[in-house]
């Protein structure tokens, strides 16, 4: 006769049907957008002549860095042959001032969003969360025409500028938010303290941002390293992003398109983004998280 | 001269009338505690005074200056906020400065003055931490201390121990009434809870929808409530409350109604009294028990007994409706016993029913 079993201790876990479904929807869907990241890989590291075989789930029969190496330093976009590592620096060059300026504006645009209680500012707020979600194709030419106006067309501190504009409404909104959860009395304190709009901003509240300013960095890199549009229409010849030069060297192939190279150079150009993935996880939900419009 | 002074004062949100000409005068070196249900435009009228709201008429004077478009730090007061509101990635030490140094005071003058605070709020192990690793009652204190470095004329606390466990209340609320007493400043404490203000005021103003009630000493609020409103909202159970009218009876007057009838002689009326409809109070602790019926003023059947230690509620059936009696100790009495409740009709309240003013 089986022992009867007397509930004590830990409740011991069961796995139900609905568990089992839900676990092979989550293995499919991850197997869904690994395959083509695996065939990715995996081509990159081919010769032509195994590509050619066409295996593309196979691993490498002959092992080989040189699409890497082309890619990098020695591949065409267009008449220039240089490889993808000029688009590297550019796309660095960009990011830095365009992810230092657009958090340091958010940040000050939202905090007086929310602390201030203006006249108008409800207006205001709902023209940026308007500005948040236009494509910004619509933006696209009338831009261009008031940037070559004042010389700032086709240059760094373009793309910058451009890069900062439209990562404002977010920016606004991201530390809006944020400090819509920090208490009013705060800044009450704060003013009867004596300390004024910097003040208040610079000892208070900018260090209480730390959690904020690592979510909106982790939008901001990921966002303006992918931008291939503003970069391709703004950055001018000399400047053009990573994501631009991709472009130029999967389609400035001649013959037969080196497709372990064109491999290798996404892949490149994806790993500044894929980085700061794998490593905020879990910041990366919160700031999908923050997205979130309240109030 | 009076510390501080309102006069007229508007206050709208949008539409909404919040304030509507409000005037109060607060003496040098009073306490004054602002009561009232929330909702009762008690803390706003303490932000008004503080100067974070703008107001929308009237002024507001603060040691003799009119300070009615100053800035908060311009007005001469510290402020203690409900939930604290410490800078929380400031030490301790840095919180009482951080206001002094903005106001660019010489370094020994803010070394002197923040030791001084400490001293007196017993903060001096604790000005190397975080606010995150304060208990409550500490970081109130030291929410007060950062108001006491500023070394003003004026203090004023918005509900300051609301937000602490019944315990810390009670031990917060002696110490702030000693450090009345030894800095003697005028201060204004907003509250919702009688207990606080009865203890600590020199003066409580009683509020409701935006008007002052009855502005007075917390003896002269407890035992002469100017209004129905002031009766029910002072003292807890709160007062026994029997609707009526009160006729001529002889040369005196006479309540009748609610069960009861009751010869007014002792009462002193604030005012003429004239035939009409009334209501009438008791404090619960004003009533005494017999135990044999029919010779008190209202008989009853006990329903419930709460024993509170040092004293018992007693709640009686009288004609449908629960009176509370609070008597000292154990009375010998138990549920379901029929009894007497007497009581001195000079201690009594009557309240004109219309108006809910006192008679």
């Amino acid at each position: 006769m089986a022992k009867p079993i007397v509930p004590q201790g830990r409740k011991p876990g069961r796995l139900s049907p609905s568990r089992v479904g839900v676990y092979a929807v989550l293995v499919v869907s991850a197997l869904l957008f690994l395959t083509p990241f695996w065939v990715m890989l995996v081509t990159s590291f081919k010769t032509m002549n195994e590509i050619r075989l066409g295996h593309i789930m196979s691993w490498p029969d002959a092992f080989t860095f040189e699409p890497w190496v082309k890619a990098w330093s020695s591949a065409c976009t267009g008449l220039a042959c240089n490889g993808i590592q000029v688009g590297f620096l550019n796309s660095v060059r960009i990011l830095i001032p365009s992810v230092i300026f657009s958090i340091a504006l958010g940040a000050v645009t939202g905090y007086a969003m929310r602390f201030y209680r203006l006249k108008g500012s409800n207006l205001l707020f709902s023209i940026l969360l308007i500005g948040a979600f236009i494509p910004y194709q619509v933006f696209l030419y009338p831009l261009v025409r008031m940037f070559s106006t004042i010389g700032l067309y086709d240059s760094l501190a373009g793309i910058v500028v451009v890069h900062v504009i439209f990562g404002l409404p977010f920016m606004t909104l991201l530390f809006r938010n944020y400090y819509s959860s920090l208490p009013m009395e705060l800044f009450n304190a704060a003013r009867v303290d004596g300390a004024g709009f910097v003040q208040t901003f610079r000892y208070v509240f900018l260090p209480m941002s730390t959690p904020i300013i690592i979510v909106a960095t982790i939008l901001q890199v990921t966002g303006i390293w992918n931008d291939f549009i503003l970069g391709l229409t703004f950055a001018g010849r000399d400047n053009r992003p990573m994501t631009v030069l991709l472009n130029n060297i999967v389609n400035s192939t001649q013959g037969e398109a080196a497709y372990n190279v064109d491999m290798a150079a996404t892949i490149l150009t994806a790993l500044v983004p894929l980085t700061v993935y794998l490593i905020s996880g879990r910041w990366f939900v919160r700031g999908i998280a923050a997205g979130a419009v309240k109030g | 001269m009076a510390a501080v002074s309102v006069r007229d004062l508007c206050l709208r949100f949008g539409a909404v009338s919040v304030i509507e000409k409000l005037s109060i005068e607060i003496q040098e070196g009073e306490f004054v505690v602002l009561l009232g249900p929330s909702g009762c435009g008690k803390s706003t009228l303490l932000n008004a005074i503080a100067g974070l709201l703008d107001i929308d008429e009237g002024q507001i004077w603060i040691g003799g200056n009119n300070v009615t478009w100053e800035e908060p730090k311009d007005r001469g007061i510290g402020m203690v906020f409900q939930s604290y509101s410490l800078y929380p990635r400031m030490s301790v030490e840095m919180n009482l400065s951080f206001g002094l140094k903005i106001a660019k005071t010489p370094k020994d003058e803010i070394a002197r003055r923040v030791a001084k605070a400490s001293k007196l709020l017993q903060l001096d192990p604790l000005l190397k931490r975080k606010p995150a690793e304060l208990s409550g009652g500490q970081r109130q204190r030291v929410a007060i201390g950062r108001a006491l470095v500023r070394n003003v004329d004026v203090y004023l606390f918005d509900e300051p121990l609301s937000n602490l466990d019944a315990k810390l209340r009670n031990e917060l609320r002696v110490e702030i009434k000693k450090l009345h007493q030894d800095i003697g400043n005028t201060m204004i404490y907003v509250t919702h809870d009688q207990v606080e203000a009865l203890t600590l005021a020199d003066r409580i103003a009683v509020m409701r929808g935006g008007v002052i009630q009855q502005f007075a000493a917390p003896r002269e609020i407890y035992h002469k409530p100017a209004s129905l409103f002031v009766a029910g909202f002072i003292g807890s159970p709160a007062m026994n409350i029997f609707e009526g009218k009160i006729v001529r009876a002889g040369d005196g007057w006479r309540f009748e109604g609610g069960g009861i009838a009751v010869n007014l002689g002792p009462y002193e009326f604030t005012r003429e009294a004239k035939q009409g409809e009334v209501v009438f109070g008791i404090r619960p602790e004003h009533l005494s028990l017999a135990h044999s019926v029919g010779n008190g003023a209202i008989s009853g059947r006990v329903s419930l007994l709460e024993p509170m230690g040092g004293e018992t509620i007693l709640w009686a059936e009288t004609q449908g409706r629960p009176v509370s009696v609070k008597l000292q100790g154990d009375p010998d009495v138990n549920v379901g016993d029929d009894v007497s409740l007497l009581f001195d009709a000079a201690r009594a309240h009557v309240f004109e029913a219309a108006t809910g003013a006192r008679l």
